[in-house]
């Protein structure tokens, strides 16, 4: 069988930063994998170490070359191949959006028919959350949305999920398959990528392609939002900030705990 | 065609919060429009919901009697064939764990552009959403094209609706023969019970992933004894398996309201502040001054957690 992981390299924004226009200036930003994407790639990877049957795991991802760092990550962690697309008409989208990123993952499926699809539930930089379900209803899969429990062996024909809802509720789920899933973290523990993982990684492909590779133009990632302004927002804040060394502001700290009557005697 | 629909929600018999916020939302965007405001209810106690989103705000509500709880593929159908039925111009959903179950999917059939998780919306000649992006750091505004479209909403963004309205309350037939069955839901479990509930508790020292590494927890315990606090977390700190689940704050896990909530190395994600903002007093120590926790903090300190708190510490020994 195989597993279709789709991953991102997403940017953090560093503590001190300045917006230009409508981004933030290259300089303040640290790229890494998607926090939930890093669980997806997990819980693919213990699939097919733990299946009976051969089970090819491969990272989809839609970046830039500079991406391929971040994607290697995937690979040195078990992934046996990647797919990177990205092309010009992407590059000059101000954000692209739910509809176009499926456009292209929708050809990446139709390439690959894989059995089972994992995503992240989100992603920490435009926090969409909604590729997978979208993606699923696309293609035609069944479909479960932030799954923090999966219990499924390569070659089932259903999986059991946990969903985590609000509050400390989690409903159970069955999903035939073929299916996309989309991973809340937490849902295992996400292996470093050993030293062996690394110069493995290193052999392994990373395809890129371009939107002409996947039969589509420019017009099928052309998105409906427009980003139009970026800006820090406005605190409502009316916060007492106690300025100082560590000793000064702990005393002010104390003064208030104390104040407030949660500190016993 | 200048009409919004907005789809409730409710879990186990009870209407969920943003099923009255969606209102307030919809309510602004539809004057904004200068349509009406529809409602609908699926599944479950469908009269009795309707009989409680009744409020002054709505026109119509629409029950789809199907089913008790929700389910992706009866949602997903039902509203597909509302939005058929309605033409609304703007179709809103909850952006909660069962709206990203099935929203993108109803924004994906019907081919409109679907903007996420806003915090606020502008009507002018087109649709503008405002949405933040880098776990909170910045805001931005998104124009939407095109003339219809689907938005999900953040909970806690729009005050809720109340009040007995006089909403025409119709009942909403679509062929549920054509409902997909491939996933099913079997329950729903409880969990994070445990030694403690910090939902109970009067001082919560809380901790995030400021705290680095599994040992320096030591050092939180430590301002626990010396102050008498309960200590929580956000979420990766659970997530790594360093505290239990019970004591995870936030969406998904606890809501807190203690007298004093202490945030140590957390930055105040959407998720997080959904479990803890009903705190009296809110506290944050965090070494970047623009972490999100900071706005809604009534004190702070911009440090370093390793200096500031075995200070802290030494205050109260
Ligand atoms: C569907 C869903 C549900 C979720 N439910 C929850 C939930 O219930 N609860 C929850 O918490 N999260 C939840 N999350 C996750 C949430 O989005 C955030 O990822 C999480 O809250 C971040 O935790 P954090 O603030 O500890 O970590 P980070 O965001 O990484 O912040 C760490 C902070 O520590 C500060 N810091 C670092 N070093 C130091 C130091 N030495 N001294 C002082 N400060 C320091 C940094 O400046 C930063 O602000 C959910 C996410 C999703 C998608």
């Amino acid at each position: 069988m195989k597993i279709l992981v789709t991953v991102k390299e997403v940017a953090a924004v560093e503590d001190d930063f300045e917006i230009d226009g409508l981004s933030i200036d290259e300089r303040y930003l640290e790229y890494d994998l998607n926090e939930w994407d890093d669980y997806a790639v997990e819980a693919a990877v213990q699939i097919a170490e733990n299946a009976d049957e051969e089970v090819e795991v491969v990272a989809a991802t839609i970046g830039p070359e500079r991406s391929e760092e971040t994607i290697r990550m995937a690979l040195a962690k078990g992934a046996d191949r990647a797919v990177r697309v990205w092309d010009d008409a992407i590059a000059e989208q101000t954000l692209f959006d739910v509809d176009a990123k499926v456009s292209v993952f929708e050809q990446v499926v139709a390439d690959e028919e894989p059995d089972l699809v994992l995503t992240g539930v989100q992603a920490a930089d435009d926090a969409f959350g909604a590729t997978g379900v979208a993606l699923a209803n696309r293609v035609g899969y069944q479909w479960a949305a932030v799954v923090n429990d999966l219990d499924y062996a390569a070659g089932d024909e259903t999986a059991t999920v946990r969903r985590e809802l609000e509050g400390g509720v989690e409903e159970i789920t069955e999903v035939d398959l073929p299916a996309v899933l989309s991973i809340q973290t937490g849902i295992n523990e996400p292996r470093y990528a050993s030293l062996r993982g690394i110069r493995q990684a290193q052999q392994k492909e990373i395809a890129p392609h371009d939107l002409s590779d996947l039969g589509l133009d420019a017009a099928a990632v052309d998105g409906a939002l427009e980003l139009t302004e970026m800006y820090e927002p406005e605190s409502e804040s009316d916060a007492t900030i106690f300025e100082g060394g560590a000793e000064e502001t702990a005393a002010e700290l104390a003064d208030v705990l104390r104040e407030k009557g949660v500190v016993g005697e | 065609m200048t009409d919004v629909l907005f789809v409730a929600e409710h879990r186990r018999g009870d209407l969920r919060d943003v099923s009255y916020e969606g209102i307030s939302a919809g309510r602004g965007l539809a004057d904004a429009l200068g349509g009406e405001l529809h409602v609908a209810v699926i599944s479950g106690e469908v009269e009795a919901f309707a009989e409680s989103l009744n409020t002054p705000e709505v026109d119509t509500i629409h029950t789809v009697d199907a089913g008790e709880e929700f389910d992706h593929d009866t949602y997903a159908a039902a509203t597909e064939a509302l939005h058929a039925a309605l033409d609304p111009t703007a179709l809103l959903l909850p952006n909660s764990v069962n709206g990203l179950d099935y929203a993108p999917a109803v924004a994906d059939s019907l081919g409109l552009p679907y903007a996420t998780d806003a915090v606020d919306m502008a009507y002018d000649d087109g649709l503008t959403v405002t949405r933040e992006m880098y776990g909170s750091k910045v805001e931005t505004t998104v124009d939407v094209a095109g003339d219809q479209y689907v938005v999900s909403i953040r909970g806690g963004e729009w005050p809720a609706a109340d009040g007995a309205g006089d909403a025409e309350i119709t009942s909403f037939d679509f062929d549920e023969s054509s409902v997909d069955d491939g996933a099913r839901v079997q329950g729903f479990e409880e969990v994070g019970g445990g030694d403690v509930d910090i939902s109970e508790a009067e001082f919560l020292v809380s901790i995030g992933r400021g705290i680095e590494e599994e040992e320096n927890l030591d050092l939180i315990r430590d301002l626990c004894d010396a102050t008498g606090a309960t200590l929580s977390s956000s979420r990766p700190i659970v997530d790594n398996g360093w505290l239990p689940k019970n004591r995870q704050v936030g969406q998904s896990g606890k809501q807190v309201t203690p007298k004093v909530y202490l945030a140590i190395g957390i930055s105040g994600a959407v998720q997080h502040v959904a479990g803890m903002k009903g705190a009296e007093t809110i506290i944050a120590i965090n070494t970047d001054p623009n972490a999100p926790i900071f706005d809604i903090a009534d004190y702070g300190i911009v440090g370093d957690l390793f200096d500031v708190v075995p200070a802290l510490i030494e205050e109260f020994n």
